[in-house]
């Protein structure tokens, strides 16, 4: 790990879509050097996914998103880490930390509907062994996701010429 | 009714831009490459600042010369990251931009009848400048063989016995061209054997890609007498704000301040606070901002190159500057046609002086999306010749 592969993590986390070539000429190295750091960072677990990030909001679908909040007891051994494994394989929930703060996990979780986040609590979520609280918050607006913004805002206005 | 026009502002040339600004309120989907400044808004920290300051009142003047922890910071940051040192109670005004800088030392210094060795291409305000003081503007053509750097041959041939000052302006609008620190020596030995005073005009000093800017009065000999000129609106996304400084020995300064103090009074406020907050946290945004523009400038100067737009690696500022001669088509024509046929705006190299004809100044302080398209399209339009 050297600084051409942070900032290459950069140039891919900001457009992942940018062609080899244009990421080689930027960093001042070889098309064949940025393959093989890619294949290097991938293998390294260190790429985790290529993928667009998309404003759901906006396009419509009937999405609901909730910040959930969990007490949890730890366990002997192996602390936070088992039950937080169980949470993360629901598909439903996209996001997953461990904080500092009144809760110890929080969940970001999608459902259809109020409902369906209501239904994945109180029946999926609350029973389960060593949670001893949740508090769950609708997402009502999100202004700016991964480093984007989704409100949409006045270009600022330049002019075409100057010296 | 009488002419009331003065002479003065009769020859005064008008701008070189003006039917192109013309051209492209009737485009649409221009991509613009002919703006000199920065794609970025100011960083949010440094709007912040000047938000506070309004808030808490301070709305009224400054001393003349500027406010006293701005200039104490700024001392601080020239010292240290460019080796030029200047007391900042009689060495540093706080001036309106550049702009208000370049005008108050030549002022302070050209009596009529002298002459202001200037770099050829250059940013078009110095020669008008230099006119409306009386003085003659003598232009020095820095050509794409030397990197658009000036030699001391180039600048032995050009002086006279009215010789008084010589105008630098690197790393150079338009060209990008820097001076590295053994060109500077090399120029050196030349200015004090014929006792003249520089005007170095820095603004672009921290858009440096290959190692560290190299300061005019941080060469021996040359502090005493250079005139170092520079700002916020490049370095920190700050062109709106109008906000720079001119440093120099004493006597220079004190004349420049009596002019300032009639024309401008002081610089302003909140944009001192503003710039405050850029010198004291803002320099982290600030190399981030340099790190993109090193990245755009491969880019894009790479594209150039691909389409059959030969352009030598600029060093410095946000501009390429490649040639159009292959095209056969002059650079106004070529200016004219690429945003009329292609919707990508460049300026012409002839409007930064004759050096300048035959090249285009591309200013790449746009996103890489853009760059990217308006290589492409600029690539179609050369084909399509």
């Amino acid at each position: 790990m050297d600084d051409t592969d942070r900032t290459l993590l950069s140039l891919l986390e900001e457009d992942c879509t940018t062609p080899v070539h244009d990421l080689a000429v930027m960093l001042e190295c070889t098309d064949d050097e940025i393959i093989s750091r890619k294949k290097n960072l991938e293998k390294e677990g260190l790429i985790r996914k290529y993928a667009a990030v998309v404003n759901w909001e906006a396009v419509e679908c009937g999405i609901v998103y909730a910040i959930i909040e969990l007490k949890v007891a730890p366990e002997r051994e192996w602390g936070y880490d088992r039950i937080a494994e169980r949470i993360a394989r629901f598909p439903n929930v996209r996001s997953l930390r461990l904080r500092t703060g009144t809760h110890d996990l929080e969940l970001l979780v999608t459902g259809k509907d109020m409902q369906d986040i209501a239904r994945f609590v109180s029946e999926q979520i609350a029973p389960m062994d060593r949670i001893r609280e949740t508090a769950t918050h609708l997402i009502m607006k999100t202004y700016k996701e991964n480093g984007v913004l989704y409100v949409e805002r006045e270009e600022t206005k330049r002019l075409t010429y100057s010296f | 009714m009488r002419d009331f026009v003065s002479e003065r502002a009769k020859i005064i040339p008008p701008s070189g831009i003006r039917r192109f600004f013309d051209l492209a309120g009737k485009m649409e989907d221009v991509i613009s490459l002919g703006v000199g400044e920065p794609d970025y808004t100011t960083p949010w920290h440094i709007c912040e600042a000047a938000i506070t300051s309004i808030e808490q009142g301070n709305t009224s003047y400054t001393s003349n010369t500027g406010m006293e922890p701005l200039r104490r910071e700024l001392s601080g940051f020239l010292k240290e990251r460019y080796n030029t040192p200047y007391d900042p109670f009689s060495e540093m005004i706080i001036t309106t931009g550049v702009s208000e800088a370049l005008d108050i030392a030549i002022r302070a210094v050209i009596n009529p009848g002298d002459e202001a060795l200037v770099v050829d291409p250059i940013y078009v305000s110095y020669g008008p400048c230099i006119t409306l003081a009386g003085g003659k503007p003598v232009l020095m053509p820095c050509l794409e063989k030397d990197h658009f750097r000036l030699t001391p041959d180039v600048l032995m041939e050009h002086i006279s016995p009215q010789s008084k000052i010589l105008i630098l302006n690197f790393p150079n609008n338009p060209s990008g061209a820097v001076m590295r620190e053994k060109d500077l020596k090399g120029i050196a030995d030349v200015v004090i054997d014929h006792d003249l005073l520089i005007l170095s005009d820095e603004v672009y000093a921290e858009l440096t890609y290959e190692g560290r800017h190299c300061a005019t009065a941080s060469i021996d000999g040359l502090w005493e007498r250079t005139v170092t000129l520079s700002g916020f609106s490049k370095a920190f996304a700050m062109t709106g704000w109008r906000l720079g400084y001119l440093c120099a020995p004493p006597e220079i300064t004190a004349a420049a301040l009596k002019i300032h103090q009639y024309i401008m009074l002081s610089a302003p406020t909140m944009a001192q606070y503003g710039a405050l907050e850029a010198l004291r946290h803002g320099q982290e945004p600030m190399e981030q901002m340099v790190r993109e523009y090193h990245m755009r400038r491969n880019l894009f100067v790479d594209g150039l190159n691909r389409i059959g737009l030969p352009c030598h690696l600029p060093e410095g500022a946000f501009y390429a500057f490649p040639s159009i001669e292959k095209t056969g088509l002059t650079d106004q024509e070529f200016a004219e046609r690429l945003i009329t046929e292609a919707g990508v705006a460049v300026v012409p190299g002839s409007v930064f002086g004759s050096a300048g004809e035959g090249h285009v100044r591309c200013a790449y302080a746009v996103s890489r999306q853009d760059l990217s398209e308006a290589v492409s399209r600029m690539g179609n339009f050369i084909s399509g010749l």
